[in-house]
């Protein structure tokens, strides 16, 4: 299914200022009947992360997160079952995810003698289990599964979505015969960066030359990584619209049911010699 | 035309009457009668006389000129546009001499005239000479003559005129009718030999391609296309005979043809001629013959005939003065002549003073009659430039003419910079090149005359000092004078790049190749022009005579003290030296001052120049190199120049040595700029030899030392390496391997380029694959190797494994090894593969032995090559891609033993439609934030979607398409988690009204679907000792009543399925106490655990009672 660009500003307009939560994605899903749950969530995602990018810094002066982690001291002191993180995370309009990061370092900071380490903090996320306050491992897990845009699970979401897509491109690619390097065996080679896929013949589409193929079905991954594929990326996803290209790629069974779009991107400028022309895909699957 | 000239020979009518005729369309007055009746008669072909005159001329040299550049000859181009031509008006008084030129010829045709015409613009003299020479040879009258039937008569040789008829068509791939060049005609009275060089007639099959010019050069151009021919049927109206021969006889032909060239050429031995006039001094060019002018044969007619010719000139009849002036110095540089004479048994002594006897029967002839030309044109020529404006105007013409001559390759002695010459690039062929630069270094002559040549003008040079020298007008030197010191001054100024001492690290010595090619240009034209400046200005004051002295020189040096110099040389060397680009002035002072007389050095105003030239070459100092100093090569070329100049003959020797010695230190100017031109690398080793090439004298000697001759022993040898016969017996302890890289150079010396180039790219391509196919199969294998003995390594020390970097080397010795397999496998390979390559890109008609040459060579290379690249870093090769492997090894084996549990695929029927992996983590995540909450009181689940979101996970888990090992650690964590909620009941029911919590069934089915889907569908870890975490665990505290039995099912069939032991739950509960509960909470997990424990179970009741004291959560946990 192609979403056209005015379909993707009128669900972005909605948007703005709402929390990443499970009951925000439920009035967009009524609001846009006609949209699956994961192309809303997919916007949501997007246009979410564009929003945490801008205001990011000012969440984290000294003086915000001493302000946060008072307010949360409060409220577990009144009422430890109350969701006190996730209703400050939404407050003061910030992922409910990165708010329980940002508590739970303050809090590892007055509890242990040495400043904690990125990895625990991030191993601590993955199972708020291993949090030794045990009101602070509940505040933090509710954020976390009610957080749609970040944390450990949306990650994971990403991650699997990319490998999905991965495996159906490569599908694609094999049931069209063409024959195609993955990017295990080109980091073999000795690239760095490689794109999912580059074609060991260049095949043409819609009247471009395409010699290789980046999925970016996970929503967000081109915010985190990948700066100038990004750039690259967006630049095309605005002005020509979502709708810009739908390839023989997108429009074969295994993609039918989703929404799907790949943009081309003739060449790129600043990135390494190896990345020619290619295409990029983005599917979002139901 | 040849009636008026006629005329003027018999001295009927005077030359400036001719000329007057030529120039005016009416007689003027001084005219007298006489030569107004003989001329005004031929008055409508007055238009016609002076292409005539030039291509008569250039037709009567055509014997003496064989070789060298042509000089185009004027088409009667007029003639044609005349009107009623064709009938002819009256041919002179004499009607027998009108035969002698039939001038129809050209038009005998409609389509011939402008065919003729072109190749006559292109080629010069062909078609001139045949319409001029056609009388002469034949006699013919009236008749068109088929060009190359005249050809085909001289080109033959034979003297039997005779045997010509018209029918005859012209065979062009007969050799024989292409007289080739420089061989002596045999054939009769000034038979003309071609100036072309010789064509190579080939074979049919390739005259579809594009059309050679050996076919469309002008002397068979001439061949009229209206001829009737039955071979005209190509485009080119130039059929083949049928049968063309093949190649191979052609070469037959044309060894043949070389071999009677080289019994009828004479060796050229003879040195140059001397005459009183001087003489361009051509380096390289050699003279057979000395002209004598007591030899020249018919004085007063060359005269003549000079005399009109250079009032031509004169008075500008001439489309282009250089072109005559060019040929004029042909004439007089010409090596030997055709003898015509003792070959024409037709020509009687009677006729020799008509024009019916060759011009120029000697070459006493042709180089009296150029310097009768030279001496009353040059001066005549200067006397009509009256004008100073006009003066100022030709000086620009010869300085830009001088600049440009001079400069460009073969002008100034050989290349300038470097370019190989326009006519041989078109032609296209590298080999050309190279046949260039050898006829260049065999023509070059012998020595530059010694470390220290005097000042000389090579090349175009000489043509100009003969020039001012023939001239000698005063007012042309002064106006050039004056030009070149404006240039001279502007070219000095001009700024040129600076080096910029901040980015020298990322400077390479490439990026500074324009401002290098720049910087040459601009100091090989100052120093060009600074010579002729130098030459002009003292040219007054020069003479052979030592120089006087006494009181002679004291008057002398007081009156040339007065004298101005030309230009301010003086304060021009002291500012270059402040801007410190003596780099660039000091050269072409240095041939400013070469020229100098005598007198100069002694006169105030140049000794001081002297001293400061002195003093910089004091300075220069090589081995003193620092930062802010002159570059080297800089340095190098000034001390070469500076010598040079110190040592020529009018600068005196006691002016070097009697100067004030070092300790007259160099200075300069402090506020001179940080960073001139000195400073720049401007000057590279081909300036350097360019403007010194004296140095290269340096290097003939040692040439000469080595191969054992020497200088006074018969000159210097010449470095021509032969390469089939080199050293063969010289050198017995040659090994075979080189005799066999010789053999091979030999092999290749005697085919065509493409072969080796072929030969070599197979070579280079085979043994690039052959170093990659041994990586893709025997490093390959060797690191298959290595992973499994990894794999036994670990099994045998145990999980621990051991050192990775102590593991690596056990492997690398064991391996390695094997390494050595690889140059045997590359030869094989190269062996193998070579060959085919080579036949596929060779032509199929190679002959055999050539292609299996080829091949061994190609076979040989690429081995060498592969195995050179294998034997150096096989091993390196191999270590690097086994600790690869290791690193990988161990790196999948992770910290947890059960990740290594085998992983099984997708079943063989699977259509990997299940659901995807991040459908269902997003699914289950969604049920778990319902279950945390918060949430609205509408919201929940129904059981059926919880029992349909388990089969799903179900699915996918036996689905392994889609799934990545970090999916499935999310699932396995999601599902523990749901089932501590179920055990819970803290998931939110959504189901027939006011039923707001799991039946007790539902969710034992639950329990026991998430229980299957651990035991039988996770591949990897399921987390399970989280469901006896605090928090988790904690859940139950918040129900009410608190329902213990689904906890105690749980734990019951974990341990039943083995999915956990029975001590692992045991400790997990026993850390449960440790944690803060409430009272009642901690009184019911205490029961809990009771019950737990009172259950009887089976295994290992020794182990279970020794924990029970020593309840060690690391323990139980690594056990887990």
């Amino acid at each position: 299914m192609i979403l056209t660009k005015a379909q993707y500003d009128e669900i972005a307009q909605c948007l703005v200022s709402v929390p990443p939560t499970r009951q925000s994605l439920r009035k967009l899903k009524q609001r846009f009947p006609s949209q699956s749950q994961a192309t809303l969530l997919s916007i949501f995602s997007q246009e979410y992360q564009k929003h945490i990018k801008r205001t990011h810094a000012k969440h984290h002066t000294s003086e915000a997160i001493e302000s946060y982690y008072q307010r949360y001291l409060n409220g577990v002191v009144k009422n430890g079952a109350a969701p006190v993180l996730l209703d400050l995370a939404n407050e003061v309009d910030y992922a409910p995810s990165l708010m329980a990061r940002l508590i739970l370092e303050r809090f590892l900071q007055e509890h242990e003698e040495t400043p904690p380490s990125k990895s625990i903090i991030n191993s601590m996320l993955r199972d708020p289990s291993q949090i030794p306050d045990g009101v602070l491992a509940n505040q933090v897990y509710q954020c976390i599964v009610n957080d749609c845009c970040y944390g450990p699970l949306v990650d994971c979401i990403k991650h699997a979505i990319g490998h999905e897509h991965e495996v159906l491109l490569r599908d694609l690619l094999l049931e069209k015969n063409l024959s195609f390097l993955d990017e295990d065996q080109l980091r073999a080679k000795g690239y760095d960066k490689t794109p999912d896929f580059i074609l060991q013949v260049p095949v043409a589409v819609e009247g471009h030359i395409i010699h290789w193929i980046e999925s970016k079905a996970s929503f967000g991954d081109e915010c985190s990584h990948h700066a100038y594929l990004h750039d690259q990326f967006w630049s095309y996803w605005n002005r020509d619209g979502i709708s810009q290209c739908s390839s023989g790629w997108c429009g074969t069974p295994g993609l039918s049911d989703s929404s799907a779009s790949a943009t081309q991107s003739a060449g790129i400028t600043g990135a390494r010699k190896h990345f020619l022309p290619g295409i990029f895909m983005k599917c979002v699957c139901k | 035309m040849a009636a008026v000239l006629e005329s003027l020979l018999r001295e009927e009518v005077s030359v400036a009457a001719v000329v007057r005729w030529i120039a005016r369309s009416t007689q003027g007055s001084e005219d007298n009668a006489g030569e107004a009746a003989a001329l005004s008669s031929l008055r409508a072909l007055r238009k016609e006389f002076v292409p005539f005159l030039l291509n008569f001329l250039r037709e009567q040299s055509s014997r003496v000129l064989p070789q060298g550049p042509p000089t185009p000859a004027k088409t009667p181009g007029a003639s044609a546009a005349l009107p009623g031509r064709p009938g002819g008006p009256p041919r002179g008084s004499r009607g027998a001499r009108s035969q002698l030129f039939p001038p129809t010829e050209a038009q005998s045709t409609a389509a011939e005239a402008p065919l003729a015409r072109r190749g006559g613009r292109r080629r010069g003299p062909g078609p001139a000479r045949e319409r001029g020479g056609r009388g002469l040879e034949e006699g013919v009258s009236g008749e068109s003559l088929p060009g190359a039937g005249g050809r085909r008569l001289r080109g033959s040789g034979s003297p039997s005129r005779p045997s010509l008829t018209l029918s005859d068509p012209p065979n062009l791939s007969n050799l024989e009718e292409f007289p080739p060049v420089g061989s002596v005609p045999p054939g009769p009275t000034g038979t003309k030999p071609s100036r072309r060089i010789n064509p190579t007639p080939v074979s049919e099959e390739r005259s579809l391609s594009k059309p050679k010019t050996c076919f469309t050069s002008p002397p068979i151009s001439c061949v009229p296309s209206s001829q009737p021919s039955a071979l005209d049927t190509s485009p080119w109206g130039l059929g083949l005979p049928p049968g063309c021969r093949s190649l191979q006889e052609e070469r037959e032909m044309l060894r043949k043809e070389r071999s009677k060239q080289l019994q009828q050429s004479p060796t050229p031995t003879c040195p140059t001629p001397e005459l009183g006039s001087p003489l361009p001094s051509r380096t390289g060019s050699l003279t057979d013959e000395p002209a004598d002018p007591a030899r020249v044969s018919s004085r007063q007619r060359l005269e003549l005939v000079a005399l009109v010719y250079s009032s031509c000139i004169a008075e500008n009849l001439v489309p282009n003065l250089f072109l005559e002036l060019f040929f004029v110095f042909q004439l007089l540089t010409a090596r030997r002549m055709v003898t015509a004479k003792d070959s024409d048994p037709e020509l009687s002594p009677a006729v020799l003073d008509s024009l019916e006897s060759p011009l120029f029967q000697s070459i006493h002839d042709c180089v009296f009659f150029a310097v009768q030309v030279l001496e009353c044109h040059f001066q005549a020529m200067m006397g009509q430039l009256s004008a100073a404006c006009s003066h100022s105007h030709f000086v620009r013409l010869f300085q830009k003419q001088l600049l440009q001559m001079c400069q460009s390759p073969g002008g100034a002695g050989g290349t300038v910079l470097g370019e190989a010459p326009d006519v041989l690039s078109m032609l296209g062929a590298d080999k050309l090149g190279r046949l260039w630069r050898l006829q260049e270094r065999l023509m070059a002559p012998q020595s530059s005359g010694g470390p220290c040549p005097p000042p000389t003008f090579p090349g175009c040079q000489g043509f100009f000092r003969d020039f001012i020298l023939s001239a000698s007008s005063f007012q042309f030197n002064q106006h050039l004078m004056d030009s070149l010191s404006l240039k001279i001054q502007e070219l000095n100024g001009l700024a040129l790049p600076q080096h910029e001492p901040n980015d020298e690290d990322g400077e390479s010595d490439v990026d500074w190749q324009g401002e290098r090619k720049q910087f040459a240009v601009v100091l090989l034209s100052l120093r060009l022009l600074a010579k002729f400046l130098g030459f002009v200005a003292f040219l007054p004051y020069r003479g052979p005579e030592p120089p006087p002295t006494g009181e002679l020189q004291d008057s002398i040096l007081a009156l040339r003290s007065q004298v101005p110099p030309v230009l301010d040389v003086r304060t021009l060397l002291q500012r270059g030296l402040q801007a410190r680009r003596a780099v660039l002035t000091v050269p072409w002072l240095v041939e400013f001052l070469s020229f100098a007389d005598h007198v100069v050095p002694l006169l105030e105003y140049y000794r001081d120049i002297f001293t400061l030239l002195l003093r910089l070459h004091r300075s220069l100092v090589l081995s003193q190199e620092s930062e802010g100093k002159m570059c080297f090569l800089n340095k190098l070329l000034l001390l070469a120049v500076l010598g040079w100049l110190f040592q020529i003959p009018t600068v005196p020797e006691d002016l070097f040595f009697l100067e004030e010695g070092p300790s007259y230190a160099f200075e300069v100017d402090t506020v001179a700029p940080e960073h001139g031109l000195d400073n720049a690398p401007v000057v590279d080793q081909q300036l350097l030899y360019t403007c010194c090439p004296y140095i290269g004298e340096l290097r003939k000697l040692l040439a000469s030392w080595v191969s054992g001759s020497s200088g006074r022993s018969g000159g210097f040898m010449r470095k021509i390496t032969p390469t089939t016969t080199t050293s063969l017996g010289a050198q017995p302890s040659q090994t075979s391997q080189g005799l066999q890289a010789q053999l091979a150079q030999a092999f290749f010396h005697n085919q065509p380029p493409s072969l080796r180039r072929t030969v070599e790219f197979v070579a280079e391509r085979i043994g690039s694959n052959c170093v990659k196919h041994i990586k893709a199969t025997l490093v390959a294998d060797l690191v298959r190797q290595a992973e499994s003995l990894l794999q036994e390594q670990l099994v045998t020390q145990g999980e621990e494994g051991g050192d990775p970097a102590q593991l690596l080397e056990i492997l690398c010795s064991q391996l390695c090894p094997h390494g050595a397999q690889a140059l045997a496998l590359g030869r094989e390979f190269c062996q193998r593969k070579s060959p085919g390559a080579v036949r596929a890109l060779l032509p199929e008609e190679t002959p055999a032995a050539v292609l299996s040459s080829a091949e061994n060579i190609a076979v040989g290379l690429a081995t060498e090559k592969a195995c050179a690249w294998l034997s150096a870093n096989i091993t390196a090769l191999i270590r690097r891609e086994v600790k690869a492997a290791v690193s990988r090894t161990l790196r999948a084996q992770g910290p947890e033993p059960a990740a290594r549990g085998e992983r099984r695929g997708c079943s063989r029927a699977c259509e990997h439609h299940a659901p995807l992996p991040s459908h269902l983590i997003s699914e289950i995540k969604d049920v778990l934030s319902l279950a945390v909450g918060p949430r609205d009181p509408d919201e929940g689940v129904s059981p059926e979607h919880l029992e349909q979101l388990l089969g799903q996970l179900g699915q996918t888990l036996r689905c392994r398409q889609f799934l990545c090992p970090p999916a499935e650690q999310h699932l396995a964590k999601c599902s523990v988690e749901l089932a501590s909620l179920l055990v819970a009941d803290q998931i939110p029911i959504l189901g027939p009204p006011a039923q707001y919590r799991l039946e007790r069934g539902q969710a034992r089915r639950l329990l026991h679907m998430l229980l299957s889907l651990w035991k039988e569908d996770f591949q990897g870890p399921v987390p399970l000792q989280l469901l006896l975490s605090p928090r988790n665990v904690g859940l139950l505290a918040d129900t009410r009543p608190r329902e213990w039995d689904l906890l105690l099912f749980l734990l019951r069939e974990l341990v039943e399925k083995g999915l956990m032991g029975r001590m692992e739950i045991e400790a997990c509960l026993g850390s449960l106490h440790q944690a803060q509960w409430p009272g009642d909470f901690a009184e019911e997990l205490a029961t809990l655990s009771n019950l737990f424990l009172a259950e009887p179970h089976l295994p290992e009741p020794q182990l279970r009672a020794c924990e029970l004291v020593q309840p060690n959560r690391g323990t139980v946990l690594a056990q887990s």
